[in-house]
């Protein structure tokens, strides 16, 4: 791999939640622009790692750069602010609004209107919100939901809540974008899809894109280089074909009788 | 102040305190298992007081066992109210059950003035318990004996259902994790309608003591009481049985000690409880005994 | 195009509510005038709730204290020096406070910025809690205002109260002050920044990964709620022309909160029609509490009653229509003519 720029790196971040150490010693480097996967068993300390990144968890110990500057002790706005957006796991939209006002939401950070702006009719404050209202929408034609703006999000099917999961964490205008098991419940044409949205959206908006997937095709399909966590360690990483090959990958995700066999 | 006072003061706060922690022990149970505040708690402890009120003046029962009647139906209503009120919203946001508790304390406030008039009552204390004996210069009211003792036996059978037998097992595991202990078999809206029996028991037997204590009953003095004995359940850790009984003791000290340490301040008594509260949820939300939880995302 | 049809509609909606309580003030009796009063007043304070609590999700019981707050300070700002000096007999009122006056208009403004300040105060420390919590600090706030509004002789001449407070608050004020509540509370829930608000509601995690500061946004909310519970306080106080510590008990925020949990939470057009319901109901219902004779035909008052009655009516929407009478939704004059042209074709048909 030729030397490039590094976005995000974490050093020996350890979490530990009472006796339990969700996450060991984990240091990783992402690079600039590249799309990366975090892959490992349940309960292996994924979406620990996401929440540690993130700023929902401050970790036991070690620290987590984005672009040289420490995020460790920042909370979640403040990591968000800083440029890295994330999705759930389990899908976390807010239900009750329409699909434009959750990506609207989105947009609050990078143009926030304040309380004093909303009375006036006119005037800064409904720039604004026209504003954010347009670039919404032009977010919402992107990822191809603009004709459900107006439907409550909780209304959707599966897979455009997910969509409109990244759509929403996109109108934080990241350059770091962590996505949790985004194919997850998806069919493999479903799945297929995804993946060229994520390339696309990366070239579009200028990303580096990190995410968790149980799904191997998707994992091996789009990624550039690979992490492997199993009980809070990093086992291995690599290509995704040093990973495929790596026995400690296949134990950890089969178990031993597996690799006596093979 | 002279060592008489002290202990004056002292007899004060350890009978206050100790009713202040059983109706806390009602508190405490419900929160520990349903995550609700149950507001008709302190409303409760009101119609203990007054059922044996009107055992002795309505229907001539020889007090001791218009006691035991009033502390059973005082049971009987905190189990309806959970049965009418709260287990249909089992499965509602946790704020909708606050609100009907809400409506239902006013409920028994308000059906208590038209049916028992909004008149206070004085209340027949038993000459054997309100004597007044006079030790050196102490004045020792048989009552100030009574109602701690009283208050531990009936604070250690609790103890011993919870921790002993088959129905405070089921508690324990519904305050765990309510959905897999119904998984299991438990038939859980009995075991919650025992625990709503049980802690209005205690608050009937509260209420029965306080008004022998202040000999006076009528339909809002659960309110304050109540209020107080929540905070005495959150200052000792919600969901902990001892810390409520603990938490209990601990606000009766401060309240009759600030006090008589600072009579300017006696006006401001109903006040001291809730700067605790809100000092207490700053700086150490579980309370004194209760168990940190940490949110998942 | 929609949008111009709406702003018409609203002037033209508030030039009837206008013509209305033209006529209504030289046709109606001082009663039904005060009922009135009373309406807009409660719908005030209930906006504001439904704002903290209905569109923020932030469980609130502190309504009262706020009322409290801006009642005092709004009263003691109108209440004419000299009667100042007659009715603060336990001790004078101190210094300041005793020669200080102000206009209706800013002494309610007053009330309404002191009100809010203690929102803010208080929202510093207490919003880091969460649900009940909040609920149960918020009340003690409130209750710690009345105890201290109780002692406070200086200031609040403690349990005797004020009296004589200038009758300033007639129909025109209170109306007025409801509908720029209304209007204000309307374009901040409709906006973006309501947008965000609603956002903490439904998943304040989510939030925070959006980049929202949460607390603060918070702390906005509940003073914005606070200043008009406060604003809401000082006009009841002129309206009653009399305040003291005992009319700031729970049960004010009780009846605020049954109008705002009736009408929706998250609903604005449903906070007003329950505000004009229930307040309609709760004079109403006095009736069964005061003894009526028919004929020769005796029934004592039943004490108590009214409450009853209401508190049942509170049990029984939130056991079987717990999203109130409009859940989430609003009425909105698109919504009105849309109902109209489905109707007309029907009718044709
Ligand atoms: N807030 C918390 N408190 C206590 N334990 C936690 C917390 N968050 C995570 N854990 C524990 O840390 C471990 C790792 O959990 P994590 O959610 O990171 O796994 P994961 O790799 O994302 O698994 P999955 O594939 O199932 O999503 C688990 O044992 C989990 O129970
Ligand atoms: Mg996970």
């Amino acid at each position: 791999m030729t030397e490039r720029e590094t976005a995000l790196e974490t050093q020996g971040v350890t979490m530990r939640f009472g006796g339990l150490t969700a996450l060991h010693d984990f240091s990783i480097r992402v690079h600039r622009g590249s799309i990366v996967g975090l892959i490992g068993p349940n309960g292996a300390g994924k979406t620990t790692c996401f929440n540690v990144m993130t700023g929902f968890y401050r970790p036991t110990e070690g620290k987590v750069l984005f672009e040289g500057r420490d995020l460790t002790a920042k909370g979640p706005h403040e990591v968000c602010r800083e440029g890295i957006a994330r999705t759930f796991q389990n899908i976390r939209l807010f239900s009750n609004e329409t699909v434009l006002q959750n990506v609207m939401i989105g947009c609050h950070v990078r143009t926030p209107l304040n309380w004093w702006e909303t009375p006036l009719p006119f005037g800064v404050g409904a720039k604004k919100e026209k504003e954010i209202r347009e670039k919404a929408y032009h977010l919402l034609e992107e990822v191809e939901l603009a004709h459900l703006a107006d439907e409550c999000a909780a209304s959707l099917p599966y897979g455009a809540q997910r969509r409109l999961e990244i759509a929403r964490a996109l109108a934080t205008e990241p350059r770091f974008l962590l996505l949790d098991e985004p194919a997850a419940g998806m069919n493999p044409q479903e799945s297929q899809k995804l993946m060229a949205f994520i390339r696309h959206i990366r070239e579009r908006f200028n990303l580096t894109v990190m995410f968790i997937e149980h799904d191997m095709k998707v994992v091996m399909g789009v990624c550039e280089y690979i992490w492997v966590l199993d009980y809070g360690v990093l086992i291995a990483e690599g290509a995704p074909k040093e990973i495929q090959a790596d026995p400690r990958v296949i134990e950890a995700y089969l178990g031993e009788e597996a690799v006596a066999d093979a | 102040m002279s060592v008489e006072m002290f202990i004056q003061h002292f007899l004060n706060a350890l009978t206050l305190g100790s009713l202040y922690g059983l109706i806390a022990i009602g508190y405490t149970m419900v929160y520990g298992i349903l995550r609700l505040i149950n507001f008709a708690h302190g409303d409760i402890f009101m119609l203990g007081a007054y059922f044996v009120f009107w055992g002795g003046a309505l229907f001539r029962l020889p007090w001791f066992l218009s006691v035991v009647v009033a502390i059973l139906f005082t049971a009987l209503c905190g189990i309806t109210v959970d049965r009418v009120a709260y287990r249909p919203l089992r499965e509602a946001p946790r704020i909708s059950a606050l609100i009907s508790s809400i409506g239902v304390s006013f409920f028994i406030q308000n059906l208590s003035i038209v049916t028992f008039t909004a008149i206070p009552r004085a209340v027949h204390v038993p000459q054997w318990l309100g004597q007044v004996h006079l030790i050196g210069k102490v004045r020792l009211l048989p009552l100030a004996i009574v109602v701690p003792i009283v208050s531990l036996l009936l604070t250690s059978g609790l103890l011993w259902v919870v921790y002993r037998t088959k129905p405070g097992l089921a508690m324990r595991a519904i305050s765990k994790d309510i959905e897999t202990t119904r998984l299991m078999g438990v038939p859980v809206n009995r075991i919650i309608a025992i625990t709503f029996g049980l802690g209005s028991a205690l608050a009937a037997a509260s209420g029965i003591m306080w008004a022998l204590r202040y000999p006076q009953i009528h339909p809002f003095m659960g309110v304050i009481p109540g209020f107080k004995a929540f905070i005495a359940a959150v200052l000792g850790g919600i969901g902990s049985i001892q810390g409520a009984v603990l938490g209990g003791l601990l606000l009766g000290f401060i309240e009759i000690m600030i006090i008589a340490f600072f009579p300017g301040l006696s006006g401001y008594r109903d006040a001291f409880a809730f700067v605790l509260l809100i000092v207490i949820l700053l700086i150490r939300p579980s309370g004194l005994m209760g168990e940190k939880l940490e949110e998942k995302v | 195009m929609y949008e111009s049809r709406t702003k018409r509609l609203n002037v033209a909606a508030v030039a009837l509510l206008g013509f209305f309580l033209w006529w209504a003030q030289g046709n109606l009796d001082g009663y039904k005038i005060q009922i009135l009063n009373l309406v807009a007043i409660n719908i005030i304070l209930a906006l504001s709730l439904n704002l903290i609590y209905g569109f923020t999700g932030l469980f609130s019981l502190g309504h009262a204290g706020f009322m409290a707050i801006g009642a005092y300070v709004s009263s003691l700002l109108i209440l004419p020096a000299a009667q100042k000096e007659m009715i603060f007999l336990l001790e004078p009122l101190v210094w300041p406070l005793s020669v200080l006056q102000a206009p209706f208009f800013v002494a309610v403004l007053a009330g309404g910025v002191a009100a809010a300040l203690f929102g803010l105060l208080i929202s510093l420390p207490v919003l880091r809690l969460g649900g009940d919590y909040l609920g149960i600090a918020t009340l003690g706030f409130a209750e710690i205002v009345r105890v201290v509004a109780n002692n406070l002789s200086g200031i609040t001449n403690g349990a005797l109260g004020l009296k004589g407070i200038p009758n300033h608050a007639n129909i025109w004020w209170n109306y007025g002050w409801c509908l720029f509540t209304l209007y204000f509370i309307a374009r901040l829930v409709n906006s973006n920044f309501g947008n965000v608000l609603k956002a903490i509601r439904d998943d304040e995690t989510a939030a925070r990964a959006m980049g929202i500061d949460v607390l603060r946004c918070k702390v906005v909310s509940f003073s914005i709620g606070a200043f008009f519970a406060g604003v809401g306080g000082a006009l009841m106080a002129s309206l009653l022309t009399t305040i003291d510590p005992k009319m700031f008990l729970f049960l004010l925020t009780f009846n605020v909160l049954m109008i705002v949990v009736a009408g929706g939470l998250g609903s604005l057009s449903g906070t007003v029609i329950a505000g004009v319901v229930i307040t309609v109901l709760l004079e109403w219902l006095r009736f069964v509490e005061n003894p009526v004779t028919i004929g020769s035909f005796h029934i004592p008052g039943i004490p108590g009653m009214r409450m009853v009655i209401f508190s049942m009516a509170l049990l029984f929407i939130i056991l079987f229509r717990r999203e109130g009478i409009m859940g989430m939704r609003e009425i909105t004059w698109n919504g009105i003519i849309g109902v109209c042209r489905r109707k007309g074709e029907k009718d044709r048909d």
